[in-house]
């Protein structure tokens, strides 16, 4: 809308009003302030990581041992952490969405749980139970002398732990917006239970599946606090990006410059895995 | 389509099987206590007002909803009965509603494929199979097309197709012309009827509609307040409707009363706010009768002294002559709408109706029926 080319004494406005359809609902103008400054919030402190990167010593400190091998355990453990999110969360939102009533809603809040708790007291909980004195700790540990603990499996385990949610509850809401009525047409031509899950039940919720997926790597790729605690930071075996990073702020052997440059690279994964699911969201127009 | 079924007689299924259902069920409130029973490779149409349990009925049939007492057999099986209740998936009743619900995700012909696929015919003869079936709902060569790109009557092909194709023991058919238009609706009918004829499937049909009960009903049962109020040959029962439901189904205006005579001798039908003239040949005075006659037979007018009752309108609408008056006592008028008595007509006027004795029916009420729930 500009005012080239309108006749004279008629406003932009004027013309804006006459000769376009406006929606109906439009924000009031006073929301623009506070939102911009949200999206300030968020956005800015991403563009000063990308304004004060040390371009010069960026390839040497992305591509040093310590970084590459984080970076590959940082990958690793999330697309496990992921599998394994995955391959127990759907079993549990398929029998989440179909409860009804006060066990549909404990269930959810225990599955919620870690979404609420801070990643640190995670890894404590963690560490109560599978620690080398833990509830089921001790007895791995007698029985078959495994310990959990400051391995890359605990890695997986603290991932695990705090992704969860995000896949279970998408599919969840998935499968409730879905609802039954497509399920019980199948069985209705002679599907059973099995080929009804296979053939039409997961399959319609499969952008909800792949949202919640995305979202659960998302998660599994960022974990700090609970992987802290219960892994520990063992360069190589339990070191993932996070803790690289903070190592590399801390000054251990590193500069700054590096702790920069690796959570550029932490922020270019992430930036990959919203574009990526976007493009292969299927049925949906972009 | 017919050479390939006649080419492939085991095609099909080998002997359609009779249905017979006895059951009470209850849904909060409401409780369903009907029969219903269809000969092998009949059409049973199901009417009833809203709330009548037809739906109840039909769940009940596929199996979605447990009687709480009652039998369902199909053939030789007993798919409802005590300690009996086989899941939806094992019954061979498909399921055709109003809504095609047609799997979204699936092609129109791996939708239609999607049944010989679950009882485990190979990928490749399902889906020609599926095209077959396809072709002969009139949807050739769009087999690839998903749902989303077909038409609402299209869709609702898609799943006839579909539900045939599970090859149902019983196909029951919950309003299936409810949701398309007029035009799509006939085709649909048509193909229903073609269809449920050619593969000898015994079908229950639920619907609201006249035109199907008339044209596509071997017998018909009449579903009111979850009791079965009459049940026959759809001409049978539509030409002598014996509750109100039935007979503004089949058109006519019904009067239920009692025969006397008025001041000038006439005979006529006596009821609240009605007296229906019905000539010498009516029944004795003081018999209980059930009176029919369309509301285009009946004349309205608006000067008094006239011949007949006197009555006041109570809704005007469209009808199928041009406006259709409704008047106090339940008697509907149907008028052209070039009548002259329409001029300024208004909900509250006071009007007089007459009907030509020849043009009305009276039938005795017996006593079966006059203990039903009738008004």
């Amino acid at each position: 809308m500009t005012a080239v080319g309108l006749p004279a004494g008629r406003s932009a406005a004027d013309a804006g009003s006459s000769a376009q359809v406006r929606p109906a609902a439009t924000a009031p103008a006073l929301l623009a302030l506070p939102a911009a400054l949200g999206l300030a919030l968020v956005v800015l402190p991403v563009v000063a990581l990308v304004v004060r990167a040390q371009w010069g010593t960026f390839v040497a400190d992305v591509s040093s041992p310590a970084a590459v091998a984080a970076l590959g355990l940082s990958l690793g453990t999330a697309l496990t952490a992921t599998a394994v999110c995955v391959v127990l969360g759907v079993p549990l939102a398929v029998v989440l969405a179909r409860l009804h009533g006060w066990p549909a809603d404990v269930l959810r809040a225990l599955v919620t749980l870690p979404l609420v708790l801070p990643p640190v007291v995670g890894g404590l909980a963690l560490l109560q139970l599978l620690g080398r004195r833990g509830l089921l700790g001790t007895a791995l540990d007698a029985w078959f002398g495994v310990t959990v603990p400051f391995t890359t499996a605990a890695v997986v385990l603290a991932q695990v732990f705090v992704a969860m949610p995000f896949l279970v509850l998408g599919v969840e809401g998935a499968l409730r917006t879905a609802g039954t009525r497509y399920d019980e047409v199948a069985a209705g031509l002679g599907a059973g239970r099995w080929t009804v899950l296979r053939r039409v039940t997961l399959p319609l919720v499969a952008p909800g599946l792949l949202s919640g997926a995305v979202l659960c790597f998302a998660r599994a790729l960022g974990e700090f606090g609970a992987t802290a605690l219960f892994a520990g930071n063992v360069p190589g075996v339990t070191q993932t990006m996070p803790l690289a990073v903070y190592s590399a702020f801390n000054g251990a052997g590193v500069s700054q410059g590096a702790a920069v440059a690796l959570a550029l690279v932490l922020v270019a994964a992430g930036v990959a895995v919203l574009l990526a699911a976007r493009a292969w969201r299927p049925g949906r127009a972009s | 389509m017919r050479a390939w079924r006649r080419g492939a007689p085991g095609d099909e299924r080998a002997a359609p099987l009779d249905l017979a259902a006895d059951v009470r069920a209850r849904r909060g409130v409401f409780e369903l206590v009907a029969s219903l029973e269809a000969a092998a490779g009949q059409v049973v149409a199901v009417v009833g007002p809203n709330a009548a349990g037809k739906s109840t009925l039909l769940d009940v049939l596929a199996g979605r909803l447990r009687p709480d007492a009652g039998t369902v057999r199909v053939g030789p099986r007993l798919l409802t009965g005590p300690g009996v209740h086989v899941p939806p998936e094992r019954r061979r009743t498909a399921l055709l509603g109003q809504d095609p619900l047609v799997f979204p995700h699936l092609s129109a012909r791996e939708n239609v494929a999607f049944a010989p696929r679950a009882r485990g015919v190979p990928a490749r003869l399902a889906r020609a199979e599926a095209d077959r079936r396809l072709a002969a709902v009139g949807l050739d060569g769009l087999g690839d097309r998903r749902p989303g790109a077909l038409s609402g009557g299209q869709r609702q092909r898609v799943a006839l197709a579909r539900a045939l194709a599970a090859r149902p023991d019983v196909l029951l058919l919950d309003e299936p012309f409810a949701q398309l238009d007029v035009r799509a609706a006939a085709g649909l009918r048509e193909l229903v009827r073609d269809e449920v004829r050619a593969t000898g499937t015994t079908t229950v049909l639920v619907t609201h509609d006249a035109l199907d009960v008339a044209t596509l009903a071997d017998a018909v049962v009449v579903l009111h307040e979850g009791r079965v109020l009459d049940r026959g040959r759809p001409l049978d029962v539509l030409g002598a409707p014996t509750h109100p439901f039935t007979a503004a189904l089949a058109g006519l205006n019904l009067v239920e009363g009692s025969v006397e005579e008025d001041a000038t001798g006439r005979r006529v039908v006596a009821a609240a706010g009605v007296r229906l003239p019905v000539g010498d040949g009516a029944p004795r005075v003081g018999s209980r009768v059930r009176a029919t006659f369309p509301p285009a037979a009946v004349t309205l007018r608006r000067d008094r002294p006239a011949p007949g009752w006197s009555t006041t309108v109570v809704d005007l609408e469209a009808g199928p002559t041009g406006v259709r008056v409704r008047t106090a006592g339940d008697v509907l008028v149907d008028l052209a709408a070039t009548s002259p008595q329409l001029a300024g007509l208004r909900v509250g006027d006071a009007v007089t109706l007459d009907v030509a004795p020849s043009a009305v029916t009276v039938r005795v009420a017996d006593a079966a029926a006059a203990g039903s729930p009738v008004r």
